[in-house]
Parts: C-alpha cells; sequence; structure tokens
C-alpha cells in the first residue's frame, strides 16, 4: 500500500474553472481505478492557479486476479456460432472447454501492478477532462485548458512513468513563478506539499483562501478599519495567487461622492480588490489587494501601482456618473424608443407606456394599497432611464441602483427614488419581495408585462431554456402578491396586463405560475399535491387565498383525522368510480339530453316537476329510507358540517372549513365498519351509494382530496 | 532613470530580435489594433513557421476624447510579438521582456488573469489572459485557435503590449500627454496632444458620412475583385480598409445597433474569403 501523487502542471488556469476541476479530476480518477478494479483510499484534490492535484491514498499494489466462466454455444451448433464465440472471447478452439456438450470459456484475468493501472489512468483522465474551453499549443494536438507543461506521477517514491503529448512524467516540478522559479524534486505525496511551501507554493486552495480572508480583515483592521467581507473575492483570490499576500491601499476620499455600489463593483469586478467601512459602516477610502509575491520592498509599490491603476478606474466611474447626474431622468427616458426590448414586445418606451398604465390600474383598482397613483405611474415612466446612462453602460449590473441614486439627487420623492432602484426586486429565490406600496405597483406591473407578453408571443420557456428569465418573473410576481397580501385574481391581472396583438395565452400563463407556485411553496415546505386539491376548488385565481386554503389543508391531513379523513374519501371514491355512481336516477343523464356538463351546473335546475325537485334532493340526500343508526348518523353529521364549510370556506376561515371535515370523520368510519354499500336490496344500494356522493362532495367543498397523494 | 518611450520600443525591439524575431515596420494602413498586420492576421494561417514583432498604430476613433482624458486616445501604439508555433517557454520569454524594461517581478505583481480574446470582424479566437502588473492590464497574451474562420496549425502566440500604459507605469506618470517621448525633453504630447484634438474633430464631427459610406462600398467591392483575381493580400488590404471605415462610421453615430451586426459580418466575409485565398496559395 503506498500513496500516489499526481500533479499537472500547466500555465494560469482561470481562477473561475478551479473548483470545478478538482471535482472533475477527482471523479475521473476514481472511475478509472474502479473501472480496473484497482483499490484506493480516500482522494484528495488541491488546485493552485498553475496546477491540479491529486494524492490518493493507500492504493492496493495491484488489482485481484479474476477468473471469468463464459456460457458458449452447444459442441453441435453450426460453426459460425463458434466463431462468434472465439472471437469473443478472444480464445482459441483448444482452450474451450467441452462440458456434457456445451461450450465453455474460462478466461483468467491476473492482477495487474498498480503503476500500470495508474498510468493507463493518468491518461485517461488528460484525454477526457471536461474543461469549459480548452485549447491546443504550440505545433501538438493535445487539448488542455491552458499549455500543460509538467506531469508529476510517484506511487509511493516511485516514479509512474507516463507520457502525454510528449510530456514524460516525473519527480520534479518547480515553485513560485518568481520566488523560486528552478526545479523541485518532489520525494513523493508524504512531502509534496512541504517541499513546494518551502518554494512560496501552498498547494491547499482552503489554506490560502483561509490566509486571504484572515490576512485581507488583520490588513483592514490594522487601518482601524472593518473589511467588506466577500467570499467570492476570496474564492477567486484563492485562484490567482500560489502564495498569497494581502496589502492595504488607499485612494483620494474625494472619490466618495460617485454611489458607493458603483466603487465597490469598480473595485471588486476590474480590479479583485475588497472595500472596506469604517466605524460608522461607510464606505472607507481604502482596499485590500491581493499579491502573489512577498515584495522585496514589503509592497509599497504593489499597493502604489494598485492605487494608481484604481484612481483611473474611480476616475472614469465618476466622469460617467457626473455625466449622468447633468441629464434629467426624464430626457434619458425619451432615448429609450431607441432600444429594442424584443422585436415582438417592441421598445423598451413601448414597455414603459405599458407598464405605467399597469401599475396606475393597479393602485386605482384598489389592488395595491396606499400608494399615490400619480408617484407610482412617475416611478414606472423613469424606472427604465437609467439603461442610457453611462453607469449602467459601465455596470449592467446596476440598473434600477443608478435609477434610484439619480432620481433622489434630481429631487425626486423617496417612493419615487425608491421605486425606480427596486422595482426589478425579488431577484433571486428568497429574496424578500419589496414591501412599499410605489415599488409594489412598479415591480408587479413590469413582471406581469414581461411574462404575459412573451407568452403572449410565444416566447415561453423550455426545458432548460429561459433566456427572458419568466421563471424569475413569475416567481417574482407570486412573492410580491402573497407578501403583500394583494387580493387580486390572477385571472384578472392576466387580462389586464394582455398585449394588442398578441395570442390568448392566459390558460398557459395560469398554469405555468401554479408550477411556479408549487416550486416556491416547496422551500415553505407546502406539498405539491396539496396545491393541486386546492387549485382544483379555487377557480378564481386569488393566490393568497389559495395559499392560506393550501395551508391549512396541509395542517389537517397530517393530523390523525385529516388521514383517516383521507383513507375514507379515497375508499368512498373508489366504490362510486367502481361502481361508475354518478348520481340519483331520475332521468336519463345530462349528456344524453345534450345539455353541456360543466360541472359547475346545479343538476337540479332543469326540474320543473313541483314535488320532484324536493325529492331528488331528498334521495341525494340520503335521508330517504335510512334504516341503519350508523347512515343516520352520518346523515345527521354531513347535515351539520356541510353549512359550517361552506360558511367558513366563504369566510376564509380555512381552519374551520378543515374543522368541519374532521367532524365527518368518526360517522363515516363507523359507516364503513357497520353498512354493506353494496346491499341486495336495490333501493338500499342506490341510497347508499348517493350517501356517500354526498359526502365525498362535501369534501370537495373543501378541497379536491382525490388529488391528494398517499 | 526609467525608459522613455521611445527607448522602450527600442528595448523591445532588442529583446525580441534576439529571440529570432523579425523586427517588422508598421503597416501603413489604419487599422484598430495590430493584430490586423498581416504579419499577424496572415502569417497565421497555413504550416509554416513565423516570428516577428512590430509597433503598430491603432486608430479606433470612438475611443478619441479631444485629448482631454489622461488615459484614453483615438490613436495610440501596440506592440506585437507573434510567434509561430508558441514556444513552450513563451511565458518565460514574456517576463523576460519585462525584466529588460525594467520590471523586477519580486518588488511588483505579475499576474495572468483569464482573458479569452475574440475578433467578431476576423473570425477569430483565441485563449490566454491579460497580463497584470500591480493590477494594471499591461498585455494581452493569446494562443490563437481560429483566424479567418480556420484552425491554426501550429498555434501562434501573440503578445499585444499597451505600450503607452507600460510607459506610464514605468516612468510614473498619470496623463498619457506626460510622458517622456525621449531623454531630450520631448513629451508624448508634445507628439501627439494636437492629432488628437483635431482627429477627434474630425471622427466625430466632420468626416464627410455619405463619402465613408461609398468607400466602404468601394472597399468591398474591390476586395472581391482581388479575390477573383487569386489576390489575398490586396484583397485582405481591403477588408482591412472597409474595417476602419466601419470604425469611423461608428464614431459618427451613423450605424444603427440593428445596423451595426450587418456591417461587422460584412468585414468578416471579406476578411475570411481573403484568409482562405491565403491559404489557398500556401497549399
Amino acid at each position: 500500500m503506498a500513496d500516489f501523487l499526481l500533479e499537472l502542471l500547466s500555465e494560469e488556469i482561470p481562477a473561475r474553472m478551479q473548483a470545478k476541476a478538482r471535482n472533475e479530476l477527482a471523479r475521473l480518477f476514481a472511475e478509472c481505478a474502479a473501472a480496473a478494479g484497482l483499490e484506493t483510499g480516500a482522494i484528495d484534490v488541491h488546485s493552485t492557479p498553475r496546477r491540479l492535484v491529486l494524492i490518493a491514498h493507500d492504493v492496493a499494489e495491484q488489482t485481484e486476479a479474476a477468473r471469468e466462466e463464459i456460457k458458449g454455444p452447444r459442441a453441435s451448433a453450426p460453426s459460425q456460432a463458434l466463431d462468434g464465440f472465439l472471437r469473443k472471447t478472444g480464445l482459441s478452439r483448444e482452450q474451450i472447454e467441452d462440458r456434457d456438450g456445451v461450450l465453455f470459456a474460462v478466461v483468467e484475468r491476473p492482477g495487474r501492478a498498480a503503476d500500470d493501472v495508474i498510468a493507463e489512468a493518468v491518461k485517461r483522465v488528460v484525454a477526457e477532462f471536461a474543461w469549459p474551453k480548452s485549447m491546443r499549443w504550440g505545433s501538438g494536438s493535445l487539448r488542455w485548458v491552458r499549455p500543460l507543461q509538467g506531469i508529476v506521477a510517484m506511487l509511493g517514491e516511485e516514479i509512474v512513468p507516463v507520457e502525454i503529448g510528449g510530456i514524460c512524467s516525473g519527480a520534479t516540478t518547480v515553485g513560485h513563478r518568481f520566488h523560486h522559479p528552478g526545479p523541485i524534486t518532489i520525494g513523493g505525496a508524504a512531502d509534496y506539499a512541504e517541499k513546494l511551501r518551502a518554494c512560496h507554493v501552498i498547494v491547499d486552495q482552503n489554506e490560502r483562501e483561509r490566509l486571504i480572508r484572515e490576512g485581507a480583515a488583520a490588513a483592514a483592521t490594522e487601518a482601524g478599519l472593518t473589511l467588506l467581507e466577500d467570499e467570492g473575492l476570496v474564492v477567486e483570490n484563492a485562484g490567482l495567487t500560489e502564495w498569497p499576500v494581502p496589502l492595504l491601499g488607499r485612494f483620494d476620499p474625494e472619490f466618495l461622492d460617485v454611489p458607493r455600489e458603483v466603487i465597490v463593483l469598480t473595485m471588486r469586478t476590474n480590479q479583485k480588490d475588497f472595500a472596506c467601512t469604517n466605524d460608522e459602516g461607510l464606505l472607507a477610502p481604502a482596499f485590500v489587494c491581493v499579491a502573489n509575491v512577498s515584495a522585496t520592498d514589503g509592497g509599497a509599490a504593489i499597493g502604489q501601482g494598485n492605487a494608481r491603476v484604481l484612481a483611473a478606474r474611480l476616475a472614469d466611474a465618476r466622469f460617467f456618473w457626473e455625466q449622468d447626474l447633468k441629464v434629467p431622468l426624464e430626457e434619458q427616458a425619451k432615448k429609450l424608443d431607441g432600444i429594442v426590448f424584443h422585436e415582438k414586445l417592441g421598445t423598451v418606451a413601448d414597455k414603459v407606456e405599458r407598464v405605467a398604465k399597469l401599475a396606475r390600474w393597479l393602485v386605482e383598482e384598489g389592488i395595491v394599497k396606499g400608494a399615490d397613483a400619480d408617484q407610482v405611474e412617475r416611478a414606472a415612466r423613469l424606472a427604465k432611464a437609467d439603461l442610457v446612462t453611462g453607469m449602467v453602460g459601465e455596470f449592467p449590473e446596476l440598473q434600477g441602483v443608478i435609477g434610484g441614486y439619480l432620481a433622489d439627487a434630481q429631487g425626486e420623492p423617496k417612493a419615487v427614488a425608491d421605486a425606480i432602484r427596486d422595482h426589478y426586486r425579488p431577484v433571486g429565490q428568497g429574496e424578500q419581495a419589496p414591501a412599499a406600496a410605489v415599488t409594489v405597483a412598479v415591480a408587479l406591473a413590469d413582471k406581469l408585462d414581461s411574462l404575459v407578453g412573451f407568452f403572449q408571443f410565444g416566447e415561453k420557456p423550455t426545458g432548460s431554456k429561459d433566456p427572458f428569465a419568466l421563471r424569475r418573473a413569475a416567481l417574482g410576481i407570486l412573492s410580491i402578491i402573497i407578501d403583500n397580501e394583494l387580493r387580486v385574481s390572477m385571472r384578472d391581472l392576466i387580462t389586464k396586463a394582455a398585449h394588442a396583438g398578441g395570442a390568448n395565452a392566459g390558460r398557459d400563463i395560469a398554469t405555468f405560475l401554479i408550477e411556479r407556485l408549487k416550486v416556491q411553496q416547496r422551500e415553505a415546505g407546502i406539498r405539491h399535491d396539496m396545491i393541486d386539491a386546492v387549485v382544483a376548488v379555487e377557480t378564481g385565481g386569488d393566490n393568497v387565498r389559495m395559499v392560506l386554503r393550501v395551508q391549512a389543508l396541509q395542517s389537517f391531513v397530517e393530523t390523525g383525522d385529516g388521514a383517516d379523513l383521507l383513507v375514507a374519501y379515497k375508499r368512498a371514491a373508489n366504490i362510486l368510480k367502481k361502481e361508475d355512481w354518478v348520481g340519483p336516477q331520475v332521468m336519463s343523464s345530462a349528456e344524453e339530453q345534450g345539455i353541456p356538463q360543466t360541472g359547475e351546473e346545479d343538476p337540479l335546475v332543469l326540474v320543473e316537476e313541483p314535488g320532484l325537485k324536493e325529492a331528488i334532493a331528498e334521495m341525494a340526500s340520503g335521508h330517504a329510507g335510512a334504516d341503519l343508526p350508523q347512515e343516520k348518523a352520518l346523515i345527521g353529521a354531513l347535515d351539520a358540517a356541510e353549512p359550517k364549510a361552506s360558511a367558513a370556506v366563504e369566510a376564509e376561515d380555512f381552519t374551520g372549513a378543515m374543522a368541519a371535515l374532521a367532524s365527518l370523520r368518526k360517522p363515516i368510519d363507523a359507516f364503513f365498519d357497520h353498512v354493506t354499500v353494496n346491499d341486495p336490496d336495490s333501493a338500499k344500494r342506490e341510497r347508499r351509494l348517493n350517501l356517500l356522493m354526498r359526502f365525498r362532495d362535501a369534501v370537495n367543498c373543501v378541497a379536491d382530496f382525490s388529488k391528494i397523494e398517499g | 532613470m526609467s525608459l522613455s518611450f521611445q527607448d522602450l520600443i527600442l528595448t523591445l525591439h532588442h529583446y525580441w530580435g534576439a529571440q529570432g524575431c523579425v523586427i517588422l515596420q508598421p503597416y501603413d494602413m489604419e487599422m484598430g489594433a495590430g493584430t490586423f498586420h498581416p504579419a499577424t492576421v496572415l502569417r497565421s494561417l497555413g504550416p509554416d513557421p513565423w516570428c516577428a514583432a512590430y509597433v503598430q498604430p491603432c486608430r479606433r476613433p470612438t475611443d478619441g476624447r479631444y485629448g482631454e482624458n489622461p488615459n484614453r486616445l483615438g490613436h495610440y501604439y501596440q506592440y506585437q510579438v507573434v510567434l509561430k508555433p508558441s514556444p513552450d517557454d513563451l511565458q518565460q520569454l514574456y517576463l523576460g521582456s519585462l525584466t529588460e524594461i525594467g520590471i523586477d517581478p519580486l518588488k511588483h505583481d505579475i499576474r495572468f488573469v483569464e482573458d479569452d480574446w475574440e475578433s467578431p470582424t476576423l473570425g477569430a479566437w483565441g485563449l490566454g489572459w491579460e497580463v497584470w502588473c500591480d493590477g494594471m492590464e499591461v498585455t494581452q497574451f493569446t494562443y490563437f485557435q481560429q483566424v479567418g474562420g480556420f484552425e491554426c496549425r501550429p498555434v501562434t502566440g501573440e503578445l499585444t503590449y499597451g505600450l503607452e500604459r507600460l510607459a506610464m507605469y514605468i516612468q510614473g506618470v498619470d496623463n498619457v500627454f506626460d510622458l517622456k517621448f525621449n531623454d531630450a525633453g520631448v513629451s508624448y504630447g508634445d507628439v501627439f496632444l494636437e492629432n488628437e484634438r483635431e482627429m477627434s474633430t474630425y471622427n466625430f464631427e466632420v468626416a464627410d458620412t455619405e463619402a465613408l459610406f461609398d468607400l466602404f462600398r468601394k472597399a468591398a467591392a474591390e476586395c472581391e475583385r482581388c479575390l477573383e483575381a487569386k489576390l489575398p493580400i490586396p484583397a485582405y488590404e481591403q477588408a482591412i480598409k472597409a474595417s476602419h471605415l466601419f470604425n469611423t462610421l461608428q464614431a459618427r453615430g451613423v450605424i444603427s445597433v440593428a445596423e451595426r451586426q450587418a456591417y461587422i459580418g460584412r468585414v468578416r466575409d471579406l476578411a475570411k474569403a481573403a484568409c482562405g485565398a491565403w491559404l489557398g496559395r500556401a497549399a
């Protein structure tokens, strides 16, 4: 048993690819070892900008020998069958055994030495490695993320010989590019990390990340500041350095006039620098960069250089900001007719016009309460104006934020500026939906306009493709409505948001929203089948009401009463289905009479004859002729529960409605225990089936239990 | 004493000349980047080895700022090195050039940061990095994978130094016009400030757009005539010309967003056809 060390030395691997590359390396190697039957202990993987490293612990010396018997054709079979068998097994006729007229091949696979298996594995790993982008270099045809320069492959203290694209494995590698550029000889997996550390390379990314995290925080603290933590930057800088050295630098406080987000983003995206704050939490004119060298002057030149580059970047940002400040957003908004939003949905100016009207309507209809309709319309008309500013041109991810700052600086009311800033929210799942009334109206209108429009023009998401982020828009719509308890039917919203000239996509959109609702509510622990059970009985599309009802239903089904009632319901429904029972048999079915059945009509509405109506109703209720006490008890329970349940549903007291259903649990169980539904007496049978149907329908008034799983 | 602008160029010439590069003079046509030079585009195609280094003036009309921005110019210089096939020690060779111009890698932070290169007008792309010195991009370092839509076999390694930026760094200057051009008291501004002012005015305000559109059409037509006559080099020159005319028209703001792609596509077709003809002749 020995440890295996693999180092693939290359030119700099992009930081963003290193985490996946480590996983890929471990996966491929483990796969190759397993396929060859080579046993290993734990596999560790590391990366630096220049190396991918794998250490497989406790590698077996060889694979187990194996013996395999393969059954072949009968000895009397035609010669083609024998030829095929020989080809398949790679044996000759003499090596085949004849056992009672049936041919058998016995294939012996001797154990293979570990280094042999490993050499093959290394070749396969390099050949099959899936990089997001790979390249060729020089005159060769080998592909790797950047030119591959060396391979260290050692099992124990022995080199595992491999040759890939002209590169031969060995025991030598190089240290830090500048601190220790010469060759280093590695003894094996055991001394690899320490030998490299002595040559200014920290092999383990987690250790480099920790050094950066702690070192950057310490550099800030030393200057009396607090580091603005940014784990993404920690990982990225660890992927750019073999010997990370965090250094603090400063910039001219004059730049602090520029919005904070702009400064932080400039430092982050362009320079990979951390930002710092002062005691009051305000942005400080300082940054922490992470160098890849212990500089001979202690980092003075590096700090100065970085400060100069950052100053030039911030000067650019300030230039854009000052230019943008000079132009009123209202003027900028006029340029939006030059930007195509989507070829079928018109320009951004067209979108703004639609959103402004829709947002205003939301307020005037009382759907969004507490907002000033004029402010809402104003915010909607200015919300997209920052798209034509220089600042958003430089940093598209600051859309909205820049508009908010500009609106504020240009004297718009706070509610309007806030709405401009936040109208893209919520962006990610789990992000809080906006709560300020003006913002709510604009954010909802903006997302509705996109969702409905794209569906109407046939641009709905398919599979993994969602180029217009409509899933996110739908989730945003649901969060805004549910979190702010907006009482409105989805159908009305979709109708109102419809684009002129687009197809009718109402049903598709409603279905899509229900699917998104399931995704969203799953986070809150709500089962998808509960949603289906409620959607079947909630036709209005009021999401707030739906969620309340779903929550009450799930709580109920999770109680003992609920679970038992569900069992009884399923039993009743199964009997009715088996008997094909559709109700009191007074007249031929509605279908035969040519009456359209939508499921909502009152079955008695067409019955004209005086007295008959009451008689049928009584039959349906099950009262007529009930003889067993359990029948009477169930009838009594239904008589009491039905009005309670429907009144509670009406009053949105869904817990009350569930309690009414709970009162049916004992009577229905007793009914099933003592009453034979399929009585030979057809009148009794009919009566009891009618009673079961009444029970089923009473439950269905609260939720369609047939949709509930289990 | 730090290197003057012209000594920076001379030092690089000397260094890359010693590595076996042909030291060329700038191509005598207007172009947006040193890559457009036939010594890069055409020579990166086909099997023959090739090593060259040269300075190329680059004209980017939209980047002009009337000489008022300390970092932006409508006309500036790139130092271009191409090595084919890319040698195994290309990074080392490159780092050697930095030491040569006075950048000590143990005092400064030199890093290779992912930056993939693509030129839609040349139908070209490659993988590599931007090289950072203390957070500043000083060089674009690329391994060409495709040029003119054709696979590069062998692969050319391309180094593009931004000369003004590098000089500003070495000289510790914050305004490009303050760079010392030589050691006899002449500044970059003395040589180029008036040029920036006038060319910005011309490119943004004066250039006759009708004439430019006409010239674009003529260059495209001339390119096609050259292709018919099986003359890839003149054809490629016309493609360069069309590309620069397109850049100028963009600066004048007369090409809409929708049209932009169509113009880029037109130039790319011309460049690709010229590259194809060049390869055909070599085969």
